[in-house]
């Protein structure tokens, strides 16, 4: 399916572009945020804007530039928002500083995640196409439903787990419950913030464009544009695909410690499949390994159903979805691609005609 | 020492031989062709040579190492390069860029140099920019460096992968069918790049053509392939005139 699609590549210029968009609008969304003009909806649904789109912008890599379907996405969101809020939660003491807390329990969260990522990539990256999402959106679930049957608590005997119940535990009356099933993690340090939020999607960004526009960007494009032709000159697929594949979890991992910090309350079944395939019609509707459009469209997809909540609530989802479909033939339709490269012709020679005036 | 030892490579298929007892020795720089009709078993013989295939019978060495059973990015790393009958190039990337994934592994920096952009990031990519520009004049394709690889002409897409091949610095060259679709004029002008390759980058060329024109011209031997066994060998014009080759090829 992906195979007939046209992929977007994301180039050094197109990079700069992007970081500049995204400043615009941190600067325009801050002023109005310390001016007061932003409602508790909109500010509430900041951080979380900044969580998809960090998701997008990671699965990009493994959808886009790789060339593989994953839905998988949440369960590596999932292990990253546990670990990095059980990190937080045990550290809280022992680190009062939010802003080393915080990153390291994101990066806690990251590498989490990545590790699981490796684990999972190692058998399933041998599968290809619809297969590979089948599997991956297994793991995913899988991932979930162990999350959510885990019991840990803490007394000073040291750590107690438990599968089944919670008075499985067997733990001293003083004992801290850490993890409680389904019920999930309580008393995170909400040390989430817009702020914060942006700089690590900011990150996420350079990180995207410049694995990209590397040596290793290179070779993992090859690998999707044709696989055979890459082990022909010499590239190690397997490696290639799995670099990938954990660098798409590590972010993963970091955006879900982003959103655990953001409630005090966490539960697994937050990360259920919906979300992965939630994040991969961002980087689907947004343009296949376009890292700006998986921006783009993961701010629009969450906030217009957002907005949509007023007067014509009722309508909310019947709207989005006919917005779904008008996104998918304007970015993918025959008529909207000639369109857009004439347009970007137009303005390209134009541009070069100013350039050669001023010299 | 030869360069390349190929000893009773063969491979079935479920019950067919399709490649059965193949022997050949290349010394170093020699520009041999292997030719035969359609369905002879010539590109299977690249797919053994390069790990697409693994042999069934046989091994084949490589300066003297073994190779049998290896993977492909392992074998090209120890020095044969490819080409593809149907052309294989990285149709999303450009042109400049083909030829540098084909430079990966000669030229190399770290996945994190490259992430956060740290100097061997510059100074590797700036010597890899160089070194495939020059490789793309060679072929008279540093013009188009820019263009996306799709969008380039048939011919120059042939030549674009021979670029991409010579680029990972190998001992060895197999050119699958490199005239096929392009006209008397072209095949000239490949014939001489050909050869030119051969001499500037110290290569040793295999070649698979059907286009006689093109064997004869630049192949200094030859062998002919016909139902997976080999049917004859030697130079190029005597095995040429060989009546079972002529059989072969025309039908009686």
């Amino acid at each position: 399916m992906l195979k007939k699609l046209k992929f977007k590549k994301p180039d050094t210029k197109n990079s700069f572009v992007t970081y500049g968009l995204l400043l615009v609008t941190f600067a325009i969304v801050k002023i109005l945020f310390e001016a007061g003009k932003l409602s508790y909806m909109i500010k509430d649904l900041l951080v979380p804007l900044c969580v998809y789109a960090i998701l997008a912008v990671s699965l990009n890599l493994t959808v886009g530039i790789l060339g593989e379907l994953s839905l998988g996405q949440a369960g590596f969101m999932c292990v990253g928002a546990y670990s990095g809020a059980l990190f937080s939660n045990l550290l809280e003491e022992a680190i009062p500083q939010v802003l080393i807390r915080f990153p390291l329990a994101m990066i806690v969260g990251g590498i989490c995640a990545a590790i699981f990522g490796i684990l999972i990539g190692i058998p399933v990256l041998r599968l290809r196409g619809d297969y590979l999402a089948i599997v991956t959106l297994a793991f995913g679930e899988i991932i979930k439903n162990i999350f959510a049957s885990v019991y840990l608590g803490l007394d000073a005997n040291g750590f107690h787990v438990s599968m089944k119940t919670a008075s499985d535990l067997n733990m001293d009356l003083d004992g801290e419950m850490l993890i409680n099933g389904a019920l999930g993690l309580n008393g995170t340090p909400r040390d989430s913030n817009f702020t914060i939020a942006f700089i690590v999607l900011f990150i996420t960004t350079i990180v995207a464009y410049n694995f990209v526009n590397s040596r290793t960007g290179r070779a993992v494009m090859s690998i999707r544009d044709n696989r055979i032709a890459s082990e022909s000159v010499g590239i190690n697929v397997t490696k290639y695909k799995l670099i990938t594949f954990a660098l798409t979890a590590f972010f993963a991992g970091v955006a879900g410690s982003l959103y655990s910090h953001n409630f005090s309350t966490l539960q697994a079944s937050k990360f259920d499949y919906n979300l992965s395939i939630l994040v991969l019609v961002f980087v689907v509707l947004g343009g296949i390994g376009s890292i700006r459009g998986s921006i783009v469209a993961s701010i629009l997809l969450t906030l217009i159903p957002e907005l949509l909540r007023g007067s014509i609530g009722k309508y909310r989802m019947l709207i989005y979805a006919v917005i779904l479909i008008v996104m998918m033939i304007v970015n993918n339709g025959d008529y909207f691609i000639n369109l857009k490269e004439k347009i970007s012709v137009k303005f390209s020679s134009k541009f070069k005609k100013t350039k050669k005036e001023v010299v | 020492m030869a360069l390349l030892e190929v000893k009773n490579l063969g491979i079935t298929f479920g019950g067919l031989k399709a490649v059965d007892n193949f022997n050949l020795t290349l010394e170093k720089g020699a520009l041999y062709g292997l030719i035969g009709p359609n369905g002879a078993g010539k590109t299977t013989v690249f797919n053994l040579l390069t790990g697409v295939y693994k042999p069934t019978t046989g091994t084949f060495l490589l300066d003297g190492k073994e190779l049998k059973g290896k993977k492909p990015a392992d074998i090209n790393k120890a020095g044969i390069a490819r080409t593809f009958q149907n052309i294989r190039l990285f149709k999303n990337l450009s042109v400049l860029e083909n030829v540098k994934v084909g430079l990966h592994n000669g030229m190399k920096y770290s996945t994190v140099a490259g992430i956060f952009r740290l100097p061997s990031f510059f100074k590797t990519e700036k010597k890899m920019d160089e070194k495939a520009l020059e490789l793309l004049k060679v072929f008279e394709l540093d013009e188009s460096a820019d263009t996306l690889a799709s969008n380039l002409p048939y011919g120059k897409q042939r030549k674009l992968e021979i670029a991409r091949a010579i680029a990972t610095n190998p001992k060895l060259l197999l050119l699958d069918e490199p005239a096929a679709g392009m006209n008397p004029n072209e095949t000239n002008e490949l014939m001489e790049t050909i050869r030119f390759v051969r001499d500037h980058f110290d290569l040793t060329v295999l070649v698979i053509e059907h286009d006689m024109s093109l064997v004869s011209g630049i192949c200094e031997e030859i062998t002919v392939l016909n139902f997976g066994t080999e049917l004859a060998k030697g130079k190029t014009d005597e095995v040429l005139k060989n009546p079972e080759v002529v059989k072969a090829y025309l039908g009686q």
